[in-house]
């Protein structure tokens, strides 16, 4: 079994405007040092072993689901976990 | 001319859609449910607005696996006229019909107001009854409305008048080229975030959204009088 942690983050090039205005109220709460804010999404899967590769498997359900690459990047851990 | 009214689980527009088409156009309608089969039998298809299956992981990411896709990419395929409406207009975002996404809009609150449209382009299937440069007014209701796409792509959409309504005098969400509203390439798909189903009445605010609907009765008349 694999436990597959995948974040997906708008890309750098697209303006995040929830990332915006959670900066605007960590600066409000006076954390100057704040100079950037991305929001993205976690999603944890529990894959079961099987012939396909892991890696390629995980990245085939990101590119065809998990993310919207026109607007968002992805990037994924795997790791293998033993299960009672 | 038939329609069908695609229902997702989470649309809430769809009955607005029927009204119009019924009972302002005067044409038939019917619903189909999302995991159909076949829309063989309709001559138009109109994916209205709403939340379909909860917007869950992005708007219309998960409607656009249902199995009623599958028939309208072969509608498509055919040249049936498709119009997304909203969340329509995100599932075929979403399915690739259309290019680009939506983001959040950038003031980052659901805006549910009439806002005025000036038509781009006039020489479509869905727009031959107005006027060119024609405005028109036609209510909003959405949080992902932020239209975007790369350089590449609003180079073709802008050669191609692929932008068939924008936004005029002001941008509510932020979207891109103050884009309201495209068409594919082919002419035959046209995606819209304002909601032309729910101006087809002056009693309601407006009717301008009736000549939408009248331009793709008008095309198919004329497609299917020629091939008599």
């Amino acid at each position: 079994m694999y436990k597959v942690k995948v974040y997906v983050t708008l890309r750098e090039s697209v303006l995040d405007p929830q990332g915006t205005a959670v900066k605007g109220a960590l600066h409000s709460l006076s954390y100057n040092e704040v100079k950037d804010v991305r929001i993205g999404k976690f999603m944890e899967l529990m894959i079961e072993k099987s012939e396909r590769n892991i890696d390629e498997l995980v990245r085939e359900m990101c590119e065809k689901l998990l993310a919207n690459t026109v607007i968002e990047d992805y990037r994924y851990e795997i790791e293998e976990v033993v299960t009672q | 001319m038939k329609f069908a009214v695609i229902v997702f689980p989470g649309s809430n527009c769809d009955v607005d859609m029927y009204h119009a088409i019924k009972d302002e156009l005067g044409e038939e309608v019917e619903y189909v449910w999302h995991d159909a089969e076949s829309l063989d039998e309709f001559d138009g298809i109109l994916l209205p607005g709403g939340f379909s299956y909860g917007d869950y992981l992005r708007s219309g990411a998960i409607a656009r696996f249902s199995n009623v896709m599958k028939a309208i990419m072969k509608a498509a395929e055919e040249g049936k006229p498709i119009l997304g409406v909203c969340n329509g207009f995100q599932i075929l975002l979403e399915a690739g019909l259309l290019p680009g996404a939506m983001r959040r809009n950038n003031s980052l609150k659901f805006i549910c107001r009439p806002v005025e449209l000036r038509v781009e382009n006039n020489e479509t299937m869905f727009t031959s009854a107005y006027e060119m440069g024609e405005i028109i007014t036609i209510p909003i209701a959405h949080g992902e409305g932020n239209y975007y796409c790369e350089q590449e792509t609003l180079n073709k959409l802008i050669a191609n008048r692929q932008i068939v309504f924008r936004y005029h005098n002001e941008n509510p969400n932020g979207s891109l080229e103050d884009i309201a509203g495209i068409i594919n390439e082919k002419g035959n798909v046209l995606g819209m975030m304002p909601h032309p189903e729910r101006a087809v009445d002056e009693l309601l605010g407006s009717a301008d959204g009736l000549k939408l609907f009248q331009s793709i009765v008008k095309y198919w008349r004329e497609a299917h009088v020629v091939n008599a």
